[in-house]
């Protein structure tokens, strides 16, 4: 069952187009990494995702409802970290909590509270006033806010900006066991390959707003299923042609250039393939590692 | 709705900033009165030079009504500008903060949100006015006593009895929270079109002074837009202190002069209290939230 379904999303800013024509979907129980430079688009998903930014164009679905029209029934079921930890600088994590608490439709008792500051490595520091905090601390208390009222969907946007390697491994612990111990949805963004390559189950790679790559984490990094790019002299024909043989499954969705998932073994054939359909081939390069990929997906622009 | 303005009310009690306007007004009162306790009798001399001549005027002149009526004329056109230090940061504080984003990913609505900072705006602006009153007031009546107000208006005199006096005064402070909810409403409506405090406060304080003069000048073109400005009406508290007079011009108990008048500038008032928070929650509900 799709969690999140996004159809032909964009938003412009002015002439400026921050999202464009962007559709994926998130299954439950995924930990699906959203994988982008900054300035890609990521945060102005997100936030259309919560209802914050108004989309120009586009659907999005959230547990099978659309966002417009059940925005309060959706926004009750996540929790959310967007971009920085936002806090009120005179108001202590306990207070934080219990405020939010209120806003809940179910009961969130003190115990309840006094767990979560302790998931999130708080408890010894509840009663000091946030403007006390480092910004790690912050962070920490922000996603406190987002699991209180036990969510089935997470979206973290950028959750370890500020964190030392301690608490960043803490992070990617706590996000690793919400996914498999407690069966959540969870929706993480960054801008670090490494992060996401190590959490993810599913990844998303955005770029100028569009999306560059979309698949099981394991699948891109499989060096069994390697990423094939070919630059030809025409690519649309050789695209054409791709999608009318056999390979019509391995061809990656994008917009732009030709890439291809294929098993090592099988370029030989590939290439084979090409030369035999008259493709004017200039170069056939193999990407081994996600890092690769990302950065050739992405600087092709 | 009742749990996001009780968060907005615990928001507001414990930001340090709320305390300055009360720190503010109890300051000034208390070196007003301080100043007429010690040197009282020779300023009620100074007020009625002119007509010592003509008038002799038995028993307590400084009591405690005159005073507050001195300092709500002082402090009356003071007060907004404290009151715009909170109604103007609302919004604007908060997507400084960032935490918009926090507020606006809750189940409820951003007209919600709104109309709660609102009410919180306004309880806050309600509970100054009543600080206000305490300390102007019922301090004064404590430490000056009470007797009949004598009031000198600009070419006559009004002499209310004691026992018809203080009624005035809760209807004034009634009329002075709708000019203060007014200022509130203008600082939110400013507080919803900015990402950061000053802006809106200075803007706030702005559009007031800049009213005010509008509302002050005699010149034909600006008096066809002064009835329907809102700073022409915030002062119309002082309505309550004018009272009619029979054929042999004594004072009628109980009476107002211009009750119309009253009538008229608590309509437009609230008219502008109804279209800024409507501006505010349009806006806010059209605004994406990118800070």
């Amino acid at each position: 069952m799709s969690v999140i379904k996004v159809q032909g999303l964009s938003k412009s800013f002015g002439a400026l187009k921050a999202v464009d024509q962007l559709s994926f979907e998130v299954e439950a129980g995924q930990v699906y990494g959203f994988l982008g430079q900054n300035g890609s688009g990521k945060s102005t998903t997100i936030r259309m995702l919560l209802s914050l930014i108004h989309p120009t164009q586009g659907h999005i679905e959230i547990f099978g409802q659309s966002l417009t029209n059940h925005r309060s029934v959706i926004l009750e079921q996540i929790g959310a970290v967007i971009e920085r930890p936002d806090s009120y600088p005179y108001l202590t994590a306990q207070e934080h909590l219990t405020l939010f608490a209120k806003l809940r439709k179910q009961k969130i008792t003190a115990a309840k509270i006094e767990a979560t500051l302790a998931q999130v490595g708080l408890l010894s520091r509840a009663n000091d006033k946030v403007q006390t905090y480092s910004l790690g601390m912050k962070q920490r208390l922000g996603i406190g806010i987002a699991l209180l009222h036990d969510p089935q969907l997470i979206i973290l946007d950028e959750p370890t900006n500020g964190l030392d390697p301690q608490g960043i491994a803490d992070i990617r612990q706590l996000i690793k066991s919400l996914s498999k111990d407690q069966g959540k949805t969870v929706l993480v963004s960054s801008h670090l390959l490494s992060e996401i390559e190590q959490i993810a189950s599913h990844i998303l790679i955005i770029h100028q707003g569009k999306k560059m790559a979309e698949g099981p984490t394991s699948s891109l990094l499989d060096p069994n299923k390697t990423i094939v790019q070919i630059k030809t002299l025409d690519d649309a024909d050789a695209k054409q042609k791709l999608m009318a043989s056999a390979y019509r499954s391995n061809v990656l969705d994008r917009t732009e250039g030709i890439y291809l998932t294929i098993p090592k073994l099988e370029i030989p054939a590939l290439n084979a393939f090409l030369v035999a359909s008259n493709i004017n081939l200039v170069s056939l390069e193999a990407k081994n590692s996600l890092e690769d990929y990302f950065l050739q997906l992405t600087s092709t622009f | 709705m009742w749990p996001i303005i009780q968060i907005e009310l615990f928001k507001i009690y414990k930001r340090p900033r709320t305390y300055i306007a009360f720190g503010a007004i109890a300051a000034l009162i208390l070196v007003i009165q301080m100043g007429l306790k010690i040197d009282g009798e020779a300023y009620a001399a100074f007020l009625m030079k002119d007509i010592n001549d003509t008038l002799t005027v038995d028993g307590k002149v400084l009591n405690g009504y005159l005073i507050c009526y001195i300092l709500l004329q002082l402090l009356l056109v003071h007060v907004p500008l404290l009151v715009a230090l909170i109604a103007a940061d609302m919004l604007s504080g908060e997507a400084n903060l960032g935490t918009l984003r926090l507020l606006f990913t809750t189940p409820y609505s951003r007209t919600q949100w709104v109309l709660a900072k609102f009410v919180a705006a306004s309880l806050y602006t309600i509970l100054l006015l009543i600080w206000l009153a305490f300390l102007a007031l019922f301090l004064s009546m404590w430490i000056f006593g009470t007797d009949d107000l004598f009031l000198m208006k600009s070419n006559y005199v009004v002499l209310i009895q004691e026992q018809d006096v203080f009624w005035r005064y809760l209807g004034a402070f009634v009329f002075a929270s709708f000019s203060l909810l007014t200022v509130a409403a203008l600082g939110f409506l400013m507080s919803s079109l900015a990402n950061n405090s000053i802006g809106p406060i200075v803007a706030t304080i702005s559009a007031i002074v800049f009213f005010t003069i509008l509302s002050t000048l005699n010149i034909p073109l600006f008096n066809v837009v002064k009835p329907y400005l809102f700073t022409t009406h915030m002062n119309n508290w002082k309505e309550f202190f004018d009272i009619q007079v029979n054929e042999s011009n004594d004072a009628i108990t109980g009476s107002i002069l211009n009750v119309a008048k009253i009538k008229n500038s608590i309509i437009i008032l609230a008219i502008h209290i109804g279209l800024f928070v409507g501006a505010s929650v349009w806006i806010m509900k059209k605004k994406d939230i990118l800070s």
